[in-house]
């Protein structure tokens, strides 16, 4: 608890010192949904139809940009070792790496997202749905990309082998997740989508911070 | 020069306070890659003794400082600690300080944050106070406030050791490489934390390439275990 407390903390507050690199991701999600539109045409019956995909794909891809430095900085600088020291401690150090990744990157993709829809002519009752879906989905891509940080720790281009990695594994969440507001759309209500995404994302809490420690301990040795 | 008795039989015939653990490496063979660094390393550290590790560059003395921290596992063999195998105990984690070669700081934290930030994950005393003294006692008064990127390679390796000044525990320290980049006051100051932890009963396995450990070596009892002595399986593993 010691650990993940410590670790939580202190990756806060080194994104606090960087603010603007922080940012980017919010940024690439804003920047990349925007493109739509102009890509596809300002047509609104369109644009209503793809915002949900649209809102889903640019958070997965937004996501995975801000996962490479995750551990690889805490690996260069020897601070990995040293949070690894004790018997078990990975779990927390897991847990607390998507903890914070999921504060600093995943959060305000979620307080966008609405924002996003509405840009994309999202009718109103469409809004809250994709809230709720990014919050439990956002969580399980934090999840899931610490699994491919500590996977590729120490590899050259890990970057694009993160995305490799994870994108096949986020799919189930991308189809819930886009799912559920189309399900509103469609008249069809949205809880069986959103149950799933929760089952997906209790699965991800259970089981990605222990292969998330597994694979920082072949890293570190 | 130590009258603590030596672990590792059993204490009925010593009297109280129970004896203090010590680290022993049993027929120890360390692995790197395909090759073998070295073998058959069989070798005892009682408590009150420093072990200065010697031997060329690729000789495996980071490896064995590892596979003695417990972040690496022996090709053959075992590391003991108290009798029975360190890796898995959390006690001996819990107590051991193993400072590597790199610093574990960020350049974007204050020198009191970083010492803060490592006390905690390792459980220790991390008030202000305890930290302050810390930092002064290697010479960092005055420091806590600035930026870790601002400092100096030797005055980032006193933050790093300040750590050392936080402990109260006769464990085992792991030293890699403690006086690079030190000064001449640095180096007495690390002296003497070290002095002190062996008074306490506290053992120490350390490397340096500096030489001034020779004189030390005799004087203060500093035991030499050198890797370019044990025997190399030159050829590649089994």
């Amino acid at each position: 608890m010691n650990v993940f407390v410590a670790v939580y903390q202190r990756d806060l507050r080194l994104a606090w010192r960087r603010r603007t690199e922080a940012l980017l991701p919010v940024a690439f999600f804003l920047v990349a949904a925007s493109l739509f539109p102009l890509g596809v045409g300002p047509d609104p019956q369109v644009l209503k139809l793809i915002a949900p995909g649209v809102v889903w794909v640019c958070a997965l891809l937004a996501a995975m940009l801000s996962m490479p430095p995750l551990y690889a900085a805490d690996h260069a600088d020897g601070s990995l070792e040293q949070l690894l020291q004790a018997p078990g401690a990975g779990l927390a150090v897991a847990a607390a790496k998507a903890a914070a990744h999921w504060t600093i990157s995943g959060a305000p993709l979620v307080v966008g997202a609405p924002l996003l829809g509405l840009l994309l002519g999202l009718p109103a009752e469409e809004l809250p749905v994709l809230f709720v879906s990014l919050l439990l989905g956002t969580p399980i891509l934090s999840l899931l990309g610490g699994v491919g940080a500590a996977l590729t720790l120490g590899l050259r281009s890990a970057g694009m082998l993160i995305v490799l990695i994870v994108l096949p594994l986020a799919i189930p969440a991308l189809i819930f997740g886009a799912g559920a507001a189309a399900a509103v759309d469609a008249g069809q209500s949205p809880s069986p989508h959103l149950s799933l995404l929760g089952a997906l994302l209790i699965a991800c809490l259970v089981g990605a911070p222990p292969a998330t420690a597994a694979a920082l301990r072949i890293a570190v040795e | 020069m130590n009258a603590t008795p030596l672990n590792g039989t059993p204490a009925a015939t010593t009297p109280s306070p129970p004896p203090l653990p010590s680290l022993q490496l049993v027929d120890v063979a360390c692995r790197r890659g395909v090759r073998i660094l070295f073998s058959g390393l069989n070798e005892t550290l009682a408590p009150g003794e420093l072990l200065w590790l010697r031997g060329g560059n690729g000789r495996g003395k980071t490896s064995l400082l590892r596979l003695v921290a417990g972040l690496a596992a022996p090709e053959h063999g075992q590391v003991l600690w108290d009798g029975a195998p360190a890796r898995r105990s959390g006690r001996f984690a819990g107590e051991l300080v193993y400072i590597a070669h790199a610093n574990a700081l960020k350049d974007d934290l204050t020198a009191l944050e970083s010492l803060a930030f490592l006390a905690r994950v390792h459980g220790r005393d991390a008030s202000a106070p305890a930290l302050r003294a810390a930092l002064a006692r290697l010479g960092l008064a005055g420091r806590e406030r600035t930026p870790v990127r601002s400092l100096s390679q030797g005055l980032r390796r006193r933050v790093a050791l300040a750590r050392l000044a936080l402990e109260t525990v006769p464990a085992l320290w792991v030293l890699d490489e403690p006086f690079d980049a030190l000064d001449v006051a640095g180096t007495a100051t690390l002296h003497a934390l070290l002095a002190a932890h062996r008074a306490r009963g506290g053992s120490v396995l350390l490397t340096s390439h500096h030489l001034h450990l020779d004189a030390q070596a005799a004087s203060a009892g500093f035991r030499v275990l050198d890797l370019d002595l044990l025997p190399r399986d030159a050829g590649v593993a089994a």
